[in-house]
Order: structure tokens, then C-alpha cells, then sequence
């Protein structure tokens, strides 16, 4: 039992720096819970993002939800075990690609022969196919653009306090 | 009780538990507690607004209100003191300008027509199109997601831009590259170390 303890926190030392003001040590609760409930945050993240032509949600939604899974990690592993994982440079480049995408459908769809952001066309024999495939992809880009954009934010914050 | 009258009343203890949590929002002087008070406030918005039928603006309300905003709030307070100072200026005038605008937010919606008429402006213009012609023109069973994605395209696009400025507001203003040099100072550190 104590193994598993062990192997479930092995990669967040104890004394590992947390600069944020909310200090978590000794929090081997935590830890164990949030490693056991983040990955579902994450894939909860993803069924809101690609369900969200059938129910509730969409591209925002699915952002906020996989920023909160990956801030939730910071809060409880530290902030630096997450910029290991999530370099700044990851999340800047992230930013700009989701919406890049999202301009690129609208881009692809005029060269394609329809107007800016008409999905219609992007299926040249189905357009109610060429709406999924555009709805699919800008709200990807959304989702995308909004994940990195809250963990830049949440960066640009807890960055600074530990100087 | 009927399931017609559960409706009102779980309004009413929302509403009742939001004016309570705003008024303790507005006394506290804990800057922590005022933080989770808005998270919880956010949670419940996001209850009134699925009990209105808009369960994608609550999932968004719960998002972003309840999860990002209370943890960027705590981000903020690791960077500043816990608690509110005493304010300088006179707590009244704050209190009859607050008051003053409140009423005359109550008194603009006495022109707006009543909660759920059918016959309000807004469900008369592009409403009924989108409701009976979007599952011909887009194909989705989520009429939310036809207009946000395909019918209202440009604005959608506005708004992944305007998330996109203000990380990049973020990004210059408090530091992500400033950020990035302190890692390579780490960085060149572990290497002086180790060497």
C-alpha cells in the first residue's frame, strides 16, 4: 500500500517549490486525488469539446475545462512541475494556432469558392458534411486558443510571485 | 408539491442565496474569502441559468465563473495582501451611487417584456429561422452550436480574438517573457553547478 503511495507521488518531491501563495504541503491527499482526477477532467474536457454539436458545450467550454484540469495540477504538484510538462513556448504557440485554424477554415472555404467562414463548400458534395467538418474544426481552434490562453493568464500570474 | 411550482421556488432560494452571498461579497474584508464567495455566486448563476433553460450559458457561467476566475483571484492575492484595506473616501456616497444606478437598471427593465413571452422582440426576428431551418441548412441537433459556429461565424471568430489580445495583454504586462528568462537563468545556474 505504501508503495503505491509512493509511486503515486513520486514525481512531486516534498519539498518541491510551490511559489503560489496557496502552499500545499504534506497534502499526499491531494496528490493521490487529483492524479486520480485530473485525467478525467482532461477527457471530460475533450467529450465537451467534440459532443458539442449533440448537448451542451463547445469549443470555450472544453477549453476552460482542460485549463482548470492542467491548473488544477499546478495548484497541487507546484507550478513548475507544469511548465515542465506545458512549456510557455507550448502554450504561445498554442494560442496562436487555434486561431489560425479557425481563420484557416474561413480562408480554405473561400479558396474552395464560398464566402469567408461558409462551410457549406468545404463538401463538395454534402454541405450539411462541410458544416460538421467546419463546426468540428472552428470549434477546435476555439477550444484550443481558450485552453492555452487561460494557462498563459494563470502563468502570467503565478509566475511572478516567486520573485 | 407540483412540478410547476418547483420551478419559482428553487428561483427564489437562488435568488435569495445570490443577494445574501453579494451583500457578505461586498461586507467582507478577507480577500480569500470574498474569492471563494465569487465562486460560489458564479455556481449558483450557473444553477439560475440552467433553471432558465440556458445550459450553455451555465456550463459556461460554471466554467468560467466558478473554476478560472476563483483560482486567477487567488493567483491575484498571492500577489498582493489577503485583506481589503479600510477605503478612503466616504463608504455612503458609494452606497446612494450603487443604489441610485440599481434603481435605475429596475426601472430600465420595466420596458422589457415579461420573462419567456413569446412575443418578445427576440424571439420574433432570426429566432424562429435558426429553430425551424437549422437542422436543413447546418445539420446539428445543437441549435446553440449552429448559431455560434456557422450563423454567427464572424463573431465567434471576434471572440477567439479578443481571448487570444487579452493573453497576449497578459503575456507582455505581467511577464511570460520575463518568465522565460528566469528559467534560462535557472537553467544556466544548474549548468554552472553542475560543471
Amino acid at each position: 500500500m505504501s508503495d503505491l503511495l509512493d509511486d503515486l507521488i513520486q514525481d512531486a518531491p516534498p519539498e518541491a517549490p510551490t511559489p503560489i501563495k496557496m502552499r500545499v504541503q504534506e497534502t499526499i491527499i491531494l496528490r493521490v486525488v487529483g492524479k486520480a482526477v485530473i485525467p478525467f477532467i482532461l477527457l471530460f474536457a475533450l467529450y465537451v469539446q467534440f459532443h458539442g454539436d449533440y448537448g451542451p458545450g463547445g469549443g470555450f467550454q472544453a477549453g476552460v475545462i482542460f485549463a482548470a484540469g492542467l491548473i488544477l495540477h499546478a495548484l497541487i504538484f507546484g507550478l513548475d512541475a507544469l511548465r515542465r510538462k506545458v512549456p510557455m513556448i507550448v502554450v504561445e504557440l498554442g494560442i496562436a494556432f487555434g486561431a489560425l485554424l479557425y481563420g484557416g477554415v474561413g480562408v480554405v472555404s473561400m479558396l474552395m469558392g464560398g464566402e469567408f467562414l461558409h462551410y457549406g463548400v468545404l463538401d463538395g458534395h454534402d454541405a450539411a458534411h462541410g458544416q460538421h467538418l467546419g463546426i468540428l474544426l472552428v470549434e477546435l481552434g476555439v477550444g484550443i486558443t481558450v485552453a492555452f490562453v487561460m494557462v498563459a493568464i494563470f502563468y502570467s500570474f503565478a509566475g511572478r510571485s516567486n520573485r | 408539491m407540483g412540478e410547476q411550482a418547483m420551478g419559482p421556488a428553487i428561483e427564489a432560494i437562488l435568488f435569495l442565496l445570490m443577494i445574501v452571498l453579494a451583500v457578505q461579497i461586498a461586507r467582507i474584508r478577507s480577500l480569500f474569502a470574498a474569492a471563494m464567495l465569487f465562486g460560489i455566486f458564479s455556481l449558483l448563476a450557473a444553477g439560475m441559468q440552467t433553471m432558465m433553460d440556458a445550459v450553455d450559458v451555465a456550463f459556461t457561467e460554471a466554467a468560467v465563473g466558478a473554476g478560472i476566475s476563483t483560482v486567477l483571484f487567488l493567483g491575484a492575492l498571492g500577489l498582493t495582501t489577503s485583506t481589503e484595506t479600510r477605503p478612503l473616501h466616504h463608504r455612503v456616497t458609494g452606497l446612494l451611487v450603487v443604489t441610485t444606478t440599481g434603481l435605475l437598471l429596475a426601472y430600465g427593465t420595466l420596458d422589457m417584456p415579461a420573462y419567456g413571452d413569446p412575443d418578445a422582440p427576440i424571439h420574433r426576428h432570426v429566432a424562429p429561422h435558426y429553430l425551424v431551418d437549422s437542422s436543413d441548412e447546418v445539420g446539428i441537433p445543437n441549435v446553440v452550436t449552429s448559431v455560434l459556429a456557422s450563423y454567427r461565424g464572424y463573431d465567434t471568430f471576434g471572440e477567439t480574438t479578443v481571448v487570444l489580445t487579452a493573453a497576449v495583454g497578459a503575456i507582455l504586462l505581467l511577464g511570460g517573457v520575463l518568465a522565460r528568462d528566469d528559467e534560462r537563468d535557472d537553467d544556466n545556474d544548474r549548468e554552472e553547478s553542475d560543471a
